[in-house]
C-alpha cells in the first residue's frame, strides 16, 4: 500500500509550500425533506492522492460526489474544491475538474476522434505553462487504448472501449482532480478488471488526485491508496486497506491442531500467542493458520455496526 | 477557441451525421415526397372564390409549418432525448459546454430546416404550377425565416425543458397538431368562426403560413386572406411577440433544467427507460 511521503519536511532539497488540499469538506449535510441524507461528512484529499469512497447503495457516495462536482446543491457546511465552493465554481474551475460519466447512448453518431477533439478544444483557453489543456487529442486515445478504433461511431464500440472513451472524455482537460461515480456498475468481471489497470496507468502517468464511489469493497483495495467508509451518511472509518483490517478491534483467528484435535483462538497479539503455544507444545502443533480479519470482515462489520447504531 | 466557434462545430458536426444514415436521409426527402404528393393531388381543387389551385397554396403555407414544426418540435425532442441520454450532463461537465452545446443545437435545426425547405422549395418551384417568387418576394424571406426561428426555436428549447421523458413528447405533439388544423395550412381558415381565427393568429404558425404564401403566390391572392391582406406588419409583429416570449422564457427554463443534470439524475432516467423496452 502506497504510503504518502512528506516532500521537502526533511531538508532534502527545496522546500516546498505545504500543499493546500484538493478537496476540504467539513462537516457537509445533506437532507431531502425530512430525511438525513449526509450527516455530517469530514475529509480532505492531498493532491496526488487516490481516495475511494466505499459504502453500501443508499450511504450517501452519490450525493456527496455529485457536491463536490458542482451538480448539487448542499444543506449545509464548508465545501472547498482545489480552493472554490464548487456552488460557485466558475468555468475556469470547471476546466480544472475531470467527471467520469457512464455512457448510454449519448453522441452515438460521433466517432470517437471528432468527439475527443471537440470536448477537448473546450479546455484550450484553460491552459497554463504548467498544465498544457487539451491533452493532444491523439496522445489520449493512444493513453486509453483506443487508437484503432479513433474513426469508429461511439455506437458501435464494444462496452469496454466506450468505458476507455468515458474515461477519455473525463481526462481530456488534464484534470488536477478526477471524479468517477460508481465507475464499474454493471461490468462482467474482465471488463472490470481492464478498467483498474487502466486507472492504474493513468494515476502513474499523471499527478491526478482522483475521487471514486464504490460499493465494491475489492474495487477501492485495488485503486485506493486511501479508503473512506461511508454508512448512514457518516465516515465511519477511513485509512489505507492495511490501516482499515488493523482498526477494527484487531482480532486475529488462530487454528491449529494437538493430538487430532482442533483448536481455534482469537487475540490481538497473535505473535505473543503462537510463541507461547509453541512453548507449551512443541511440536505436538500442527496445521497452524494466523488470519488477521480481512478488509471484507472488516468492512461488514463497520457497516453493521454504523446500522445498528442508526 | 470561442463558445461560438465551439458551437458552429459542434453543430456542423450533428449536421453531417444526418447525411450518413438512409433513415435520416429519408427524414429530410420523406415529407418533401408527401407534401409534392399532396399539392399534385389536390391540384384540381380550387381556394374558395377563386379559380387558384389549392395545391399550390397548400405548398407554401406548409413551408412555414416546416419552419415551426423545425422550431418547437424539433427542438423540444433533442432536447428532451438530449437530457434522458446524458448528452447535456456531458456539455454540463465541461467548462462552457453548455454554451456550445446550446449555440450547437440552433446550428443544427436551423440547418436541418434549411435543408428541408429547400428540398420542399426546389422541386415545389418546378413542379407545382403557379408558384410566384418575384425579386421583392425574396427579400420576404430573408427576414421572414430568421424571424421565424427566433419565434420558435426559443420557445421549443423552452418546451422541452419541461418535459424530462421522451414519452411525454404526445403533450406537446397534440396541441401542435390541432394548431396545424387551425392554421390554415391545409386548407383557408377565412370561413372558420371567428374565435377560432383568432386563436389561430394568436400563434407563430398561422403568421408564418401566411408570410410564406405572400412570398411564393401572387399577390392577387390576398384577397381571400382574412383582411384581404399579406399583412406584413402584423407577421412581423406577431413572430417578434413570440421571439421575445421565447427568449426571454427560454434562458430561465434551461438554467432550471442545467442545475437539476446529475450523474444520478441520468442514471434514473436510464433505469426508466430500460423498465420500459421490457429488458
Amino acid at each position: 500500500m502506497t504510503e504518502t511521503v512528506v516532500v521537502g519536511a526533511f531538508g532534502a532539497g527545496e522546500r516546498l509550500p505545504a500543499a493546500e488540499p484538493v478537496i476540504e469538506v467539513r462537516d457537509l449535510r445533506m437532507r431531502y425533506g425530512a430525511k438525513e441524507v449526509l450527516d455530517g461528512i469530514d475529509f480532505s484529499a492531498r493532491p496526488g492522492e487516490v481516495i475511494a469512497l466505499l459504502g453500501p447503495n443508499g450511504a450517501g457516495k452519490t450525493t456527496t460526489i455529485e457536491i463536490l462536482e458542482g451538480f448539487r446543491r448542499r444543506s449545509a457546511g464548508h465545501v472547498r474544491v482545489l480552493g472554490v465552493d464548487p456552488e460557485r465554481g466558475d468555468e475556469r474551475w470547471r476546466s480544472r475538474l475531470g467527471v467520469v460519466l457512464q455512457s448510454w447512448r449519448d453522441h452515438g453518431r460521433w466517432r470517437v476522434r471528432d468527439l475527443l477533439e471537440h470536448v477537448g478544444l473546450h479546455y484550450a483557453p484553460f491552459g497554463t505553462d504548467r498544465i498544457p489543456r487539451p491533452w493532444p487529442v491523439d496522445d489520449l486515445i493512444e493513453a486509453v487504448g483506443l487508437t484503432a478504433a479513433a474513426k469508429t461511431r461511439v455506437s458501435r464500440l464494444s462496452g469496454g472501449q466506450r468505458r476507455r472513451l468515458d474515461v477519455a472524455i473525463g481526462i481530456a482537460g488534464r484534470p488536477e482532480l478526477l471524479f468517477l461515480d460508481e465507475p464499474t456498475v454493471g461490468f462482467d468481471p474482465a471488463a472490470r478488471r481492464e478498467f483498474h489497470d487502466l486507472i492504474h496507468e493513468l494515476t502513474d502517468l499523471v499527478e491526478t488526485t482522483v475521487l471514486l464511489t464504490t460499493h465494491d469493497l475489492d474495487e477501492a483495495e485495488k485503486l485506493a491508496d486511501r479508503i473512506l467508509i461511508l454508512a448512514g451518511g457518516r465516515i465511519i472509518a477511513s485509512g489505507s486497506a492495511d490501516e482499515l483490517s488493523r482498526q477494527v478491534a484487531g482480532e486475529t483467528e488462530i487454528r491449529w491442531t494437538r493430538d487430532g484435535q482442533r483448536f481455534v483462538h482469537s487475540t490481538a497479539d497473535a505473535t505473543a500467542y503462537v510463541h507461547h503455544l509453541f512453548l507449551q507444545y512443541g511440536e505436538a502443533i500442527g496445521d497452524l493458520e494466523v488470519r488477521r480479519s480481512s478488509l471484507e470482515d472488516t468492512y461488514m462489520k463497520l457497516v453493521l455496526e454504523a446500522e445498528v447504531a442508526r | 477557441m470561442s463558445s461560438m466557434r465551439l458551437g458552429l462545430r459542434r453543430g456542423w458536426i450533428d449536421i453531417r451525421h444526418t447525411f450518413t444514415s438512409p433513415a435520416e436521409l429519408w427524414q429530410y426527402v420523406f415529407p418533401a415526397i408527401l407534401l409534392l404528393g399532396t399539392a399534385f393531388f389536390m391540384r384540381n381543387a380550387t381556394v374558395p372564390g377563386t379559380s387558384f389551385s389549392l395545391g399550390a397554396r397548400t405548398l407554401p403555407s406548409a413551408f412555414g409549418m416546416g419552419i415551426a414544426m423545425g422550431g418547437l418540435v424539433a427542438t423540444a425532442q433533442m432536447l428532451i432525448v438530449d437530457r434522458e441520454d446524458g448528452t447535456l450532463l456531458r456539455a454540463k461537465a465541461v467548462p462552457r459546454g453548455m454554451t456550445s452545446y446550446l449555440i450547437g443545437k440552433v446550428v443544427t435545426i436551423g440547418g436541418m430546416s434549411l435543408i428541408s425547405f429547400l428540398l420542399q422549395l426546389i422541386p415545389g418551384l418546378l413542379l407545382v404550377k403557379g408558384l410566384d417568387a418575384g425579386g421583392t418576394d425574396w427579400l420576404t424571406l430573408f427576414w421572414l425565416l430568421p424571424l421565424g426561428f427566433v419565434a420558435t426555436l426559443p420557445l421549443g428549447a423552452a418546451i422541452g425543458s419541461l418535459f424530462d421523458d421522451p414519452r411525454n413528447m404526445a403533450m406537446v405533439m397534440f396541441p401542435i397538431l390541432g394548431l396545424i388544423a387551425i392554421s390554415g395550412i391545409f386548407y383557408p381558415i377565412s370561413g372558420f368562426p371567428g374565435w377560432l381565427q383568432g386563436v389561430a393568429q394568436a400563434f407563430p404558425m398561422y403568421w408564418l403560413g401566411l408570410g410564406m404564401r405572400s412570398a411564393f403566390l401572387p399577390d392577387s391572392m390576398a384577397s381571400v386572406e382574412i383582411a384581404h391582406s399579406w399583412r406584413h406588419l402584423a407577421t412581423f409583429g406577431v413572430l417578434t411577440g413570440w421571439a421575445i416570449i421565447g427568449l426571454t422564457l427560454a434562458p430561465m427554463l434551461l438554467r432550471r433544467m442545467a442545475a437539476r443534470e446529475s450523474g444520478s439524475a441520468v442514471a434514473a432516467r436510464r433505469e426508466r427507460a430500460l423498465t420500459r423496452v421490457g429488458r
